[in-house]
């Protein structure tokens, strides 16, 4: 049916149709389930999602040497002040990412998407637009769809491992998914929707994976959170009529290439970046001797 | 597009690391199903990536969690150690040098109740995914992705044959075979993953033939 994203959006030009149609109708061929099995399937991760946004921002939650235990707590107190710079959207989707790398980090359960360290940036933004914009539970379980979608391409052309690309392919690539996906929820087109995932990874290209102790939890939550703000702003850019000068298949492939360009000691071996500073040395010690 | 949305959004598990975590609960659990009867200890040597970060990952309750039955994505998984203590399970970790292995290998050696040890090496190898290495000395390699068939026989001509022929008659297609042994003549080991589920009668079927010692079906 399709091999990157210039096919998708032509299948979905040619019948009219959302990208998550297309991604539906291209999930039923591969996995021999019926369009409400898989829609049940979805349904089970949206719920696991969900709670996850939850949990941390009722209560600080324990982790390994308590590296951000308390981060979404704090976040979601603050996002409710009148006084933000921000203003509520974006700071309450920051608390509801934090929450999920909190929950992670906990050892809680959560939903990797497209990994367990970039578990907080689809379900922030899908669950906050859709409550920002009073949408209906349908219309997150098709931007879930439309997220995976785009996740699956890239997964096939590129790499969401961070060990492979650095946190631009976990992180970035997650911040790309749902960037895709709130352009849909909030009304623009499929192509606009695929513009707004370009223009996330070329905000995201680079970045590094540096694990301080080779922990899941600093700076993963900070972009966790930071990312999920990306996906918002890339999506109004798109909707605004920003284009990606580049293809968005050309920018994935970019975005891969620099991945193979990263020195291993920024791709999650914690050897580099945050990891090898004087303090992130001396946590490791700390926490794990 | 040949990449499942669920491939994407998935595992639903316990944090922080599909490899670390999920990956490590799901090692342990396909290996306690593999030696398939009681034992009292579990010795996990530590092999990479595994040795070096355990304990911030949570790879060493994931992997208890697992010998005790619990799948990836069950929340009990943090209270692992007590769980053990209770079932009058007992564990320990060391580290070990697996040479040319995956960054994150275990060696899990089950003491059986039965006086037997049995011993099994596998690598979580991202995403949640793992295979299993070795069983018993034996190499071989399970996904636990598809049912599978692990069958114990005497090394001899015709056996595998035999094996075949059950399968076939039963309407079972085979996915992949994978035949090793120490010693030729003595005993050998086939790992079969299938399409379709196997039903216990042909466990059984496949027991009663000439020259096989045991089958387990996971």
């Amino acid at each position: 049916m399709y091999h990157n994203m210039e096919e998708l959006l032509k299948l979905c030009e040619e019948k009219r149709a959302p990208l998550w149609e297309i991604i539906l109708e291209n999930e039923k061929k591969l996995s021999d389930c019926t369009e409400e099995e898989i829609w049940q399937k979805v349904e089970t991760r949206y719920e696991v999602m969900e709670e996850s946004t939850k949990r941390a921002r009722k209560e600080p939650l324990t982790t390994a040497g308590n590296l951000i235990s308390g981060v979404a707590f704090a976040q979601q107190f603050y996002s409710e002040k009148e006084n933000t710079i921000c203003g509520s959207l974006l700071n309450r989707v920051m608390a509801y990412a934090l929450s999920c790398s909190e929950v992670n980090a906990s050892m809680g359960k959560i939903c990797a998407l497209p990994t367990a360290g970039a578990c907080g940036i689809v379900p922030a933004v899908l669950l906050c637009l859709a409550e920002n914009k009073e949408l209906e539970h349908k219309s997150v379980l098709q931007g879930l769809m439309t997220a995976s979608g785009i996740g699956a391409i890239i997964t096939k052309n590129a790499t969401v491992s961070g060990a492979e690309g650095g946190c631009q392919a976990e992180c970035g690539v997650a911040a790309a998914m749902a960037a895709s996906a709130a352009v849909e929820m909030n009304g623009g087109s499929p192509r606009q929707a695929l513009h707004a995932c370009s223009i996330a990874l070329m905000n995201v290209m680079g970045l590094v994976c540096d694990p301080i102790a080779g922990l899941v939890q600093v700076p993963c939550a900070q972009r966790n959170a930071s990312q999920a703000v990306n996906a918002l702003i890339s999506a109004d850019l798109a909707l605004g009529g920003m284009e990606s000068i580049i293809p968005p298949d050309q920018v994935v492939e970019a975005m891969y290439r620099v991945g193979k360009l990263l020195p291993y000691q920024l791709k999650e071996t914690a050897l580099g970046g945050l990891a090898a500073t004087k303090r992130g040395k001396e946590l490791f010690e700390e926490i794990l001797k | 597009m040949d990449v499942s949305i669920f491939e994407v959004a998935g595992p639903i598990m316990i944090g922080p690391s599909s490899s670390h975590t999920a990956g490590a609960a799901k090692l342990a659990r396909i290996a306690r199903q593999i030696v398939g009867v009681p034992f009292t200890h579990v010795s996990f040597g530590l092999h990479g990536s595994f040795a070096k970060t355990y304990q911030g990952h949570g790879t060493d309750k994931a992997l208890v969690a697992g010998a005790l039955g619990l799948k990836e994505d069950d929340e009990r998984l943090r209270q692992a150690f007590s769980l053990a203590e209770k079932e009058g399970i007992s564990f320990d970790f060391y580290e070990i040098n697996l040479d040319e292995m995956h960054e994150n290998s275990v060696k899990m050696t089950f003491f059986r109740t039965d006086g037997i040890e049995s011993e099994v090496i596998g690598s979580s190898i991202g995403g949640g995914q793992i295979v299993i290495r070795y069983i018993d000395g034996f190499e071989t390699e399970v996904t636990a992705q598809s049912p599978t068939l692990l069958i114990r026989q005497y090394d001899r001509k015709g056996v595998v044959s035999d094996i075949s022929t059950v399968l076939a008659n039963n309407n079972i297609n085979i996915g992949i075979m994978k035949l090793s042994r120490l010693e030729r003549g003595q005993i050998a080991s086939t790992v079969i993953e299938t399409d379709d589920v196997i039903p216990q009668e042909v466990v059984k079927s496949l027991e009663e033939l000439e020259n096989i010692i045991s089958v387990k079906s996971i």
